[in-house]
């Protein structure tokens, strides 16, 4: 498109979005919960970067800041730049973000039913978002936006453009935030949860057309998730967070062979498996996530792991470089005890992907 | 094998939808359970499973008798439940107990943990009044909470603690079953492995039979010995465990367990998927003949338009682990087994 704006020359060296040291804090009645602590990561063009935790690790957080997406107040972000296109996104002014959010920088949402807009039609809300970024209208718009529910594989997208969200099944209207998202070709797609509310047979099939998608446009995607298995077949890198850090980052086939750090590895073993002898105690963390208005003094982890000691209930371990691994393969990790978590998970954790139930507490 | 603890044939439960004129007649009715079979034996598991609208939590609660079974029979211990009168039926109810989903929206958030717990044993009066409390106290202790927390409220409590309180209820009129619908699918990961490791104690320890209720074959498989298999309110493939998940019959089982992503990027690159089209069918208007036929990625196997127009029958496969599938390709398939040696 001749009038694209937004679109800056590619430069195929330099990674897409990059985020450093992103900090957000939520000054609330019980104090200030501390739910993004230094977040760093970088996306290269075409690359899919698994962003994996649990509720209140902080993932979702960090994807609304990038957005601009958080409530101010109660959010505050408290450091950081996210450069996007060489601009930091975080001290551009609403009426500019407005300009990128959607259009070279989208995001789908977990829950298609809340976020479309159960008042318009989607040829509506599809037409709203080339309206916004292209300056285009009227029959070429709906011809673009019947194109792209065409594209995500919706039969009949002429006539589906006159229905309203409720008149699709949840396969379908997460389909059509698919195709908003993709509508004016991002650079950078960020996926939150995008299939987990939908049902597995489901979440197949769109998990198959954001791959073929990727492949076509080239769009790096930002996959934020809780589903291990939905990361294992999805992304090249993965980064984990707990506690609204990131605890371990590296590519994800070694990742997934061996953790580095002991929340990655619990968190493994812990997944009931369809290999291996069922039927056995599953491995699993002990505790529960700290409460991030009042995090403990050392790692965040500490109060959970077995590996524990003196020194990790006192600081926290910082983000280092661990392994032997060079350029992409670079694996980082935020434990003193690696040494220790390798030593043991030789000896006692066998390999995750298919005997966790023979791990005995 | 002797009698089972709970035995369910041809259940039906039927919902009316719309009105013809402001009192009249229902406009129609929805098949949630369209004839629906199944045995659960004392201390053991069985796995319901299937994606959303398929009936499986239907079925659970026409089995408890939250929603009374339209058609049917559902026995306890060889006694029949359906068409009990409340009174007749408060009995059984002892029996079987359940546990839901959502943690935060099946405890009364205004009352204490030892109220909540408390309250079945004032209704069913199973224990003296001075003895309650130390029985929560216990039950407590049961799932691995605090005894201390007894007077606390539910919102002081995690997803995963509220869940074993939700358990700990369940588990307080001591019943032969409880009835787990998605136990963990609101949980995380690592609580969810600490839940299912709880349920398996319990079962141990008191005995008890699980009919468990959840979209992942993966945590079924867990910690049940027999799975069903629902689509669209019929089971579809019923056997036990092991031969389910080594050897999947029914096209849709085997489409259901090549969906599930695994945890191993090695496995996922290799792995071949079967990616169904379409979305499943609504209830409302089923399709004719088998209702899984316009989603079949095998329907061409099968000569003529059979799939399409006559529907198949859950019928006893040869071999071990008692299964039963309901495919006319499956049936074919067993045809030619003995021919063929």
């Amino acid at each position: 498109m001749a009038d694209d704006q937004t679109t800056i020359a590619v430069h195929h060296t330099k990674p897409v979005l990059d985020v450093r040291n992103l900090g957000v804090r939520f000054d609330s009645h019980i104090g200030a919960v501390r739910a993004v602590r230094d977040v760093s990561f970088t996306l290269e063009p075409g690359e899919t970067l698994g962003i994996v935790g649990e509720s209140g690790s902080g993932k979702s957080v960090t994807s609304l800041a990038i957005m601009g997406l958080l409530p101010m107040p109660p959010a505050v972000v408290e450091s950081g730049e996210v450069l996007f296109d060489g601009r930091d996104l975080l001290t551009l002014p609403q009426r500019q973000m407005r300009k990128i959010r959607g259009g070279a920088l989208s995001m789908i949402f977990q829950d298609p039913m809340t976020s479309l807009n159960p008042l318009l039609t989607v040829g509506k809300q599809l037409g709203e978002v080339l309206a916004i970024h292209e300056g285009l209208r009227g029959r070429k718009a709906r011809a673009r936006c019947a194109a792209a529910l065409d594209n995500v594989g919706i039969p009949n997208p002429e006539q589906r453009l006159a229905a309203y969200p409720h008149e699709l099944s949840g396969g379908m209207r997460q389909r059509v935030m698919i195709a908003m998202g993709l509508l004016c070709n991002p650079k950078v797609l960020i996926a939150d949860e995008p299939t987990t509310a939908l049902d597995v047979t489901i979440q197949a099939q769109i998990l198959e057309l954001m791959q073929r998608l990727q492949a076509e446009h080239g769009t790096a995607i930002v996959l934020i998730t809780h589903d291990l298995g939905v990361v294992a077949g999805m992304v090249d890198r993965v980064q984990v967070m707990y506690a609204g850090r990131v605890v371990e980052k590296a590519p994800a086939d070694p990742l997934f062979a061996q953790p580095m750090h002991p929340y990655t590895r619990g968190l493994l073993a812990s997944i009931p498996t369809l290999e291996g002898s069922p039927g056995k105690r599953l491995f699993s963390i002990d505790g529960q996530p700290p409460d991030l208005a009042d995090l403990p003094p050392g790692c965040s982890f500490a109060p959970r792991c077995t590996l524990a000691n003196e020194r990790c209930r006192e600081s926290e371990p910082p983000l280092e470089l661990a392994g032997e691994g060079q350029g992409v393969h670079r694996r980082y990790s935020a434990c003193f005890e690696l040494d220790r978590l390798l030593l043991d998970s030789r000896a006692s954790l066998p390999a995750p992907t298919n005997s966790a139930e023979e791990v005995q507490r | 094998m002797s009698r089972p603890l709970l035995e369910v044939t041809d259940l039906h439960k039927h919902f009316p939808v719309g009105h013809k004129g402001i009192w009249g007649e229902p406009a129609g009715y929805l098949h949630a359970v369209d004839g629906v079979s199944f045995a659960v034996e004392r201390g053991q598991s069985l796995g319901l499973v299937g994606e959303s609208g398929c009936g499986k939590s239907t079925t659970a609660r026409a089995v408890v008798g939250l929603h009374p079974a339209t058609s049917g029979s559902i026995r306890y211990e060889g006694n029949e439940l359906v068409g009990l009168s409340r009174r007749r039926m408060l009995p059984y109810r002892r029996k079987m107990q359940m546990i839901f989903q959502d943690p935060y929206a099946s405890l009364d958030p205004r009352q204490t943990v030892g109220s909540i717990l408390t309250e079945p044993l004032r209704i069913h009066r199973t224990v003296k009044p001075r003895q309650r409390r130390l029985r929560a106290l216990a039950l407590l202790d049961a799932v691995g909470l605090n005894p201390r927390q007894v007077n606390r409220y539910p919102h002081e409590f995690s997803g995963g603690q509220r869940q074993r309180i939700g358990i700990a209820r369940a588990l307080a009129l001591e019943p032969d079953l409880i009835i787990c619908d998605e136990p963990v699918s609101a949980l995380d990961v690592s609580i969810q492995a600490q839940i299912l490791n709880l349920l398996a104690d319990l079962q141990e320890r008191f005995g008890l039979a699980y009919l468990f209720i959840a979209h992942d074959l993966a945590v079924v498989r867990h910690l049940c010995q027999r799975v069903a298999v629902m689509y669209l309110g019929r089971i579809v493939e019923i056997a036990d465990r092991d031969e389910l998940f080594e050897n999947p019959r029914h096209p849709y089982t085997k489409a259901l367990l090549s969906a599930i992503p695994v945890a191993d990027p090695v496995v996922e690159r290799a792995r071949r998927r079967i990616v169904l089209e379409g979305d499943v069918p609504s209830p409302f208007n089923p399709p004719s003949g088998c209702s899984f036929h316009p989603r079949c990625h095998l329907r061409g196997e099968v000569e003529g338009e059979r799939c399409s127009t006559e529907q198949p029958h859950l019928t006893a496969l040869a071999g071990a682990g008692r299964r039963e599938a309901s495919c006319h390709l499956v049936q074919l398939e067993e045809a030619r087994v003995p021919v063929g040696g």
